[in-house]
């Protein structure tokens, strides 16, 4: 048996995978802008997306692209599933995978949760999401995203413009960085293409240890750094992960933290501020900000179906050719 | 895509070993500028004729074809450009991702397209061709012009116009560029 591959951590990935990702990238931004935005390429494959926490924009987005991609998509919500039975995640998802699946999309509230599906069962897995580990695909086409405005402002055509535009890009990653999945996609994505990351946020809010973390610096003081920053990116406070426990309160949090008008006016010119999503307004980036030009987060929503065509066609449809992260062997375990 | 590209990509691809030498750049130059002639003949004129030139082989010789017609006609003739990647029937199979830019002007509902591409082998290519096409619009008609017809076909497809029929063993290797025709090996690396 052929070992299936999967897209389960950024940091499994080189900068050449990330680059070819964002290149393939743009032939379905492409395919989005058509009459008919949808190609047969995965006509017949059957793509299920396993979600066991709340999600509005990454589950139909995944789903948006699979369809577009002419694959199958069964729909699965662990809260409705026989999981509320009793029934063990890994019977669960051997009992879907026996209706014939090529692809589970799996966000769960636990670290190592794809990994753990792509061991029990034979089909591609995509990490959509777990627990503070990593958020592959968001961190993709975030960085879709900056190469797409750096294209713009060259003036040059995206299929010219590879990721070279990254080296030396100075990135600050601001807010909950401890609970936050995006932001360990992110800075791995971004220090692989050769950013320079700065995580900007208060001691309580950092992971134990950065051992290891490819960034270049922390600081405590927002203000301090809005001089020398080319992408601000916003981090969600992420009350649903205890959160407010860290923090004396929300409101202070907001006025050392967040990006509000009188910061936003200090950024260096033509730097770009980027959200996750959902953004809570008045917290972390303040309502006026949000309406900015420099601010791209409805641009990253729209590149996200893009990229997931992209890494589900890498995945199921190229037959070896787009290498994407590990292989885990399908055998029990 | 052309087929060199595609026998040539990792991991299975191996070395092109170039044999012999069956067109210089004046013969690509000169079939290209009759089958200018011959497209206008056919249809009386380029009244809504749209080229269209296959990633990546067959995007040179559409742009050559287009500036032909241009001096001869005195008409600017839209060239688009498609990647059918994502129509082929070999997804899965083997490794198949886009090589470049899809860019088709506009709507095709009515217009007379022309595919252009530098070898036609088997034919699953232009299969896919006709599929894309169809998602940007009902054409009035399609027409294929190839360089190199190279037999060992798979699928009821014959191209329209042709710049060389070159009869070929099934495991030779047809290289088409603006500087010239040449047959060859691959050879495993």
């Amino acid at each position: 048996m052929t070992p299936r591959r999967h897209l389960l951590a950024v940091s499994d990935l080189g900068a050449d995978d990330i680059a070819e990702i964002l290149r393939v990238s743009d032939a379905f931004v492409e395919v989005g802008q058509r009459a008919i935005p949808k190609v047969p390429a995965l006509r017949g494959r059957t793509v299920v997306t396993l979600f066991a926490e709340q999600s509005t924009r990454t589950r139909l987005s995944f789903e948006t692209a699979a369809k577009r991609l002419s694959a199958d998509v069964l729909s699965f919500g662990l809260e409705t599933s026989s999981v509320k039975k009793g029934e063990s995640l890994r019977d669960t998802v051997e009992t879907v995978a026996a209706l014939g699946v090529d692809a589970f999309v799996v966000r769960h509230t636990a670290a190592g949760a794809p990994a753990a599906v792509a061991r029990w069962v034979d089909a591609s897995v995509v990490n959509a999401g777990d627990g503070w580990h990593e958020h592959p695909t968001q961190a993709l086409l975030d960085c879709y995203t900056i190469r797409q405005v750096l294209a713009e402002r060259a003036g040059e055509p995206l299929e010219k413009v590879g990721t070279e535009s990254f080296v030396g890009l100075r990135v600050a990653v601001v807010g909950d960085v401890r609970h936050s999945r995006v932001a360990r996609s992110l800075i791995w994505a971004t220090a692989a293409l050769g950013a320079n990351v700065t995580l900007v946020a208060p001691g309580s809010l950092l992971p134990p240890s950065l051992e290891g973390w490819p960034v270049v610096g922390v600081t405590h003081d927002f203000d301090a750094v809005l001089d020398d920053v080319d992408i601000c990116y916003l981090l969600r406070l992420q009350s649903e992960r205890g959160t407010g426990a860290y923090l004396p309160s929300v409101r202070e949090y907001a006025a050392s933290y967040g990006l509000n008008a009188r910061r936003a006016a200090r950024l260096a010119e033509g730097a770009l501020v980027m959200h996750p999503g959902p953004m809570n307004r008045g917290v972390e980036i303040a309502d006026e900000v949000a309406g900015l030009p420099q601010s791209v987060v409805l641009r990253q929503v729209a590149n996200g179906v893009a990229v997931r065509m992209a890494v589900l066609f890498m995945l199921l449809g190229s037959g070896g050719a787009g290498d994407l992260g590990v292989s885990v062997p399908a055998a029990g375990g | 895509m052309a087929e060199r590209e595609r026998r040539l990509a990792p991991p299975r691809g191996g070395v092109f070993v170039p044999r012999v030498q069956v067109l210089s750049a004046q013969d690509v130059q000169r079939a290209l500028t009759r089958i200018a002639h011959e497209i206008v003949e056919r249809n009386r004129g380029l009244d809504d004729i749209v080229l269209v030139g296959l990633q990546t082989g067959g995007v040179p010789l559409a742009y050559r074809i287009a500036r032909v017609l241009e001096e001869v006609e005195g008409t600017t003739v839209p060239v688009g450009l498609l990647d059918v990647a994502f129509y082929r029937d070999d997804i899965g199979i083997r490794p198949v991702l886009p090589e470049a830019v899809t860019d088709i002007p506009g709507d095709l509902a009515g217009n007379l397209v022309v595919l252009v591409d530098d070898v036609l082998f088997t034919g699953r290519t232009v299969r896919a061709a006709l599929n894309a096409l169809a998602d940007y619009g009902r054409a009035r008609a399609v027409q294929l012009a190839v360089m190199v017809d190279r037999g060992h076909r798979e699928l009821p497809i014959r191209p329209d116009y042709v710049g060389k029929n070159m009869p070929t063993r099934i495991d030779e290797q047809v290289d088409v560029s603006l500087e010239g025709v040449v047959l060859g090996d691959v050879v495993a690396r």
